[in-house]
């Protein structure tokens, strides 16, 4: 296997990455002596190895995401993921040996200030709060399709992250209904870490706790270059009787439009949820997209696009899954089969023993 | 010929849709099954846990008591958990 990246640019990454995380250890030792004994900083995140066959191409990735989370005082709170992976991929495509490139990606580093009860200060890099995938879903412990659904890009470009300020909570809550809010700024930003866009946005949810459901309503307007908008609206419903889970977005861009919805079926009442059966989760997605005008560059489908997923999650003993799928996409710019297989460990454990 | 693919995706959708109709109307009824429906949470830290952290995630098998302070932290700025919400989640968690 042979690195495709220059030495040059490996070395500034890895040299960027290391201070990221000098940051956050500097974070954790001032945390060290503010804490009460149920605030030990902890470690946490996933191991997972991941295996792709997009039309043809096949590639495998493993991957380590780990989750840094340490209180500072009463009041702050320091958080950060970072997602290093490795991607092997032929040279030609479908032949020749395997190439592999380290990708190391620092996904959100931000300081919270928990100013009160209903209000809570991010200042930092944040992932960017429009629709519910990229905030909720996107960590490879939770996402029960490997693929990001085909929207994805919108109102989330370029990273998916943004690097300034954000404040959020819950505007009025009763056990009836949740209101929640959220607005941010980024600023622009090219550092290979913390790459960023001018961008400003909210995002507004309704969610009835009785019912299980959740409507919400997202925007952005990306203020860089050629300004415009994104919209999105979700539905989320998860019923208290089944086991059953219905997500679905629908967003809207400068270039073009989409919608996906997905649902889960835990098979949890086949004899509880740690049965051979109960351990099985079939999971369907539908997604389409409809391409306005061309963009260039905005990470979405060239041409109209639908795709359907089916996947069967195994939920293993000791926070083990077990993913597979298979994708059918139709499109003006070929049709294609995808699949997906991936492992995932999810691990969660205080950074030093604490006061008893 | 894209058109006759795509007319191929109602089917398997369909049967997915029927085996999870299936499924659940054999555990809303008398089958042994329904034995292991899970009873409606009585604890209001439990409730609450369902109502919020639930709807993304499975719960953590092992939770050190040591740490629940910092992951309902990080869960309240993560989830949006209302104040009530994260008192009674702390309560069942670290009771």
């Amino acid at each position: 296997m042979r690195s495709i990246m220059p030495a040059q640019a490996k070395q500034r990454m890895v040299r960027r990455f290391a201070l990221a995380l000098r940051l956050a250890g500097v974070l954790l030792v001032l945390s060290g002596n503010l804490l009460a004994a149920q605030d030990v900083p902890i470690v946490s995140g996933a191991l997972g190895f991941f295996d792709s066959k997009n039309t043809g191409v096949n590639f495998f990735q493993p991957v380590a995401a780990p989750v840094v989370v340490a209180p500072l005082g009463k009041h702050f709170l320091a958080e950060s993921r970072f997602d290093l992976r490795g991607v092997y991929i032929r040279q030609n495509g479908t032949s020749g040996p395997y190439q592999g490139s380290f990708v190391g990606t620092t996904q959100y580093l931000q300081l919270d200030y928990l100013a009160s009860r209903r209000i809570t200060f991010t200042a930092g890099r944040f992932l960017t709060p429009f629709g519910t995938y990229n905030e909720r879903l996107s960590a490879i412990w939770i996402q029960k399709l490997q693929d990001s659904p085909l929207i994805f890009p919108i109102g989330t470009r370029t990273t998916g992250s943004s690097d300034g300020v954000m404040v959020r909570g819950a505007l009025f809550a009763n056990p009836a209904i949740h209101i929640n809010y959220i607005g941010y700024f980024s600023a622009s930003s090219s550092v290979a870490q913390f790459q960023a866009g001018r961008a400003a946005g909210y995002r507004f949810d309704f969610y009835f706790p009785s019912k299980r459901v959740e409507i919400g309503t997202s925007y952005g307007r990306f203020l860089q270059g050629t300004h415009n908008n994104s919209t999105g609206f979700h539905f989320w419903w998860q019923p208290w009787r089944v086991p059953l889970e219905v997500r679905s977005e629908y967003a809207h861009g400068a270039h073009a439009q989409g919608y996906w919805i997905e649902s889960a079926y835990r098979l949890s009442q086949w004899r509880g949820p740690d049965s051979l059966f109960g351990r099985l989760e079939p999971v369907f997605r539908m997604q389409q997209t409809f391409r306005n005008s061309p963009g260039p560059g905005d990470g979405l489908p060239a041409a109209d696009t639908k795709q359907a997923d089916f996947g069967l999650d195994y939920h293993l003993p000791h926070e083990v899954r077990l993913n597979g799928s298979y994708s059918r996409k139709l499109s003006a710019t070929g049709n294609g089969n995808i699949w997906d297989i991936s492992l995932t460990y999810r691990f969660l454990f205080p950074m030093w023993r604490g006061h008893q | 010929m894209k058109n006759a693919t795509w007319k191929h995706l109602p089917l398997p959708l369909a049967i997915f849709l029927l085996g999870s109709w299936l499924t659940w109307a054999q555990a809303a009824g008398t089958s042994p099954a329904a034995q292991h429906k899970k009873p409606a949470a009585t604890n209001p830290g439990e409730r609450a846990f369902q109502e919020n952290c639930g709807r993304c995630h499975n719960p953590p098998e092992q939770l050190s008591p040591r740490i629940t302070g910092t992951v309902l932290r990080h869960m309240r700025v993560r989830a949006l958990l209302s104040p009530q919400d994260e008192h009674d989640i702390l309560k069942f968690l670290a009771p």
